[in-house]
């Protein structure tokens, strides 16, 4: 058996990461799950959370948020197709704190179920991402 | 015969066009190749949607209830016909190129008894449209204030066009873009985006083989992955059109002013040419009047 696998991650803009991982975490719409070399084939919707990689020349695990979206493991590897995707690193934690506050506020002055469900959904990723940013 | 003056006038105003053309064109392949870049960078996640889907859709294709998405709602007597262009001009061929493909499918449509519906995405397009389908087009979507395109721009798009679908005022949705393949040719191209168009027997074994005879669980089934996927898979298409269209447009725009400069050197030449003439002509004339004036002495 191989001791890597290939770890795609594309968002709707660019191609994020090609590259060899020993392990992969994957935030699934039914639980995070580990993904080794060798892993059967699965198709899951993504929660937004964080995926972790472990590159196969590094001990220490990227950290990645993605804003939900499909993973599909084949034979081949694990491929992400992520509805967005962003470094944990370049993200700004009192930018985030401020927007959260902001889309509470509009969620209460929502008028219509339409712009309040997309409010909600906005809410949910931003939440998420807070406390993976926390963890 | 114009006079000097005339000349004069004629040949600055063609050097102030040149110099916008020129400057269009420096503009154009500037914002080129970051539009191509941004092109080419959005590829790989529509061909992986399109495997993804291609495999799915083959496994829930038979089932009965599937999303009308993906089986259509089982007639088509109602199409949309969206039409991306540009929001500015000075890109020679490109609308009308479109517009032109867009055209022809119309009056098939219409020669077949169906009915159609127009959405224009950009203003030159729906310019182009107005006079012979004013009564069809449903709708126009302004770009001109998106600086650089993002997946952001198209999603809005996505929604607008499942909520009409969902709402039963369409049963086709064919987009009509541009594909971008070099600065001087751009393909129009017609895409089928409602009914998801899937790739058809000749990838019927790949999936398999591919896994090894194995089969993917699914998680949490395909019917829920796919009801997520289809909707999003009609804004990635509309984005990757939008993409290949802005490529497209600095394109054309770039080979049209590249052109039309050099168009208006020649036209300058030729009229520089006249004007040294005519000036030439006036000096000679006087000169005549001068010395016969003399000799008259």
């Amino acid at each position: 058996m191989t001791d890597s696998l290939k770890f795609e991650l594309v968002s709707p803009e660019r191609l994020l990461k090609d590259m060899q991982a020993v392990e992969v975490v994957v935030p699934g719409s039914e639980g995070d799950f580990g993904v080794l070399p060798g892993h059967a084939p699965v198709m899951t919707a993504l929660r937004p959370g964080v995926v972790s990689v472990t590159a196969s020349d590094g001990d220490t695990a990227e950290r990645l948020f993605v804003k939900g979206g499909l993973a599909q493991v084949g034979v081949s590897g694990l491929t992400i197709l992520a509805e967005e995707a962003m470094d944990m690193d370049g993200i700004d934690a009192d930018e985030l704190k401020q927007k959260l506050a902001d889309t509470r506020e509009d969620i209460e002055d929502a008028e219509d179920d339409v712009e309040k469900a997309r409010l909600i959904g906005e809410l949910e990723w931003m939440t998420a991402l807070s406390e993976a940013l926390a963890a | 015969m114009a006079s000097l003056k005339d000349l004069k006038i004629r040949i600055n105003s063609v050097k102030s066009t040149q110099k916008i053309t020129s400057a269009k064109k420096m503009v154009a392949a500037a914002k080129l190749r970051r539009a191509q870049e941004a092109a080419e960078a959005a590829r790989p996640y529509a061909e992986r949607m399109e495997n993804v889907l291609t495999g799915l859709g083959q496994a829930v294709v038979d089932q009965p209830g599937g999303s009308p998405l993906l089986i259509g709602t089982g007639k088509d007597d109602v199409e949309l016909v969206i039409v991306a262009g540009s929001e500015r001009g000075l890109c020679g061929g490109f609308n009308t190129n479109i517009v032109k493909a867009a055209r022809v499918h119309i009056v098939e449509r219409l020669a077949a008894g169906k009915q159609v519906k127009i959405l224009c995405i950009g203003k030159k397009t729906y310019a182009l449209l107005r006079r012979d389908y004013g009564e069809m087009i449903i709708g126009q979507k302004d770009m001109s204030g998106v600086k650089s395109l993002g997946f952001a721009d198209a999603q809005p798009i996505a929604t607008e066009l499942m909520d009409m679908f969902e709402r039963g005022e369409f049963d086709v949705a064919t987009l009509f873009y541009s594909k971008f393949q070099s600065a001087l040719t751009q393909i129009p191209t017609k895409q089928q985006l409602i009914p998801v168009p899937l790739l058809s027997a000749a990838n019927d074994e790949e999936p398999a083989d591919e896994l090894g005879g194995a089969s993917y669980d699914y998680e949490p089934d395909e019917a829920s992955i796919l009801e997520d996927l289809l909707p999003r898979n009609v804004a990635v298409q509309i984005y990757r059109g939008l993409l290949e269209n802005a490529a497209s447009e600095q394109g054309a725009s770039m080979t049209a002013m590249d052109n039309a400069t050099r168009n208006a050197g020649e036209i300058i030449d030729k009229l520089t040419l006249v004007y040294n003439r005519t000036r030439q002509a006036a000096i000679t004339s006087e000169l005549i009047e001068i010395i016969s004036g003399a000799e008259a002495l």
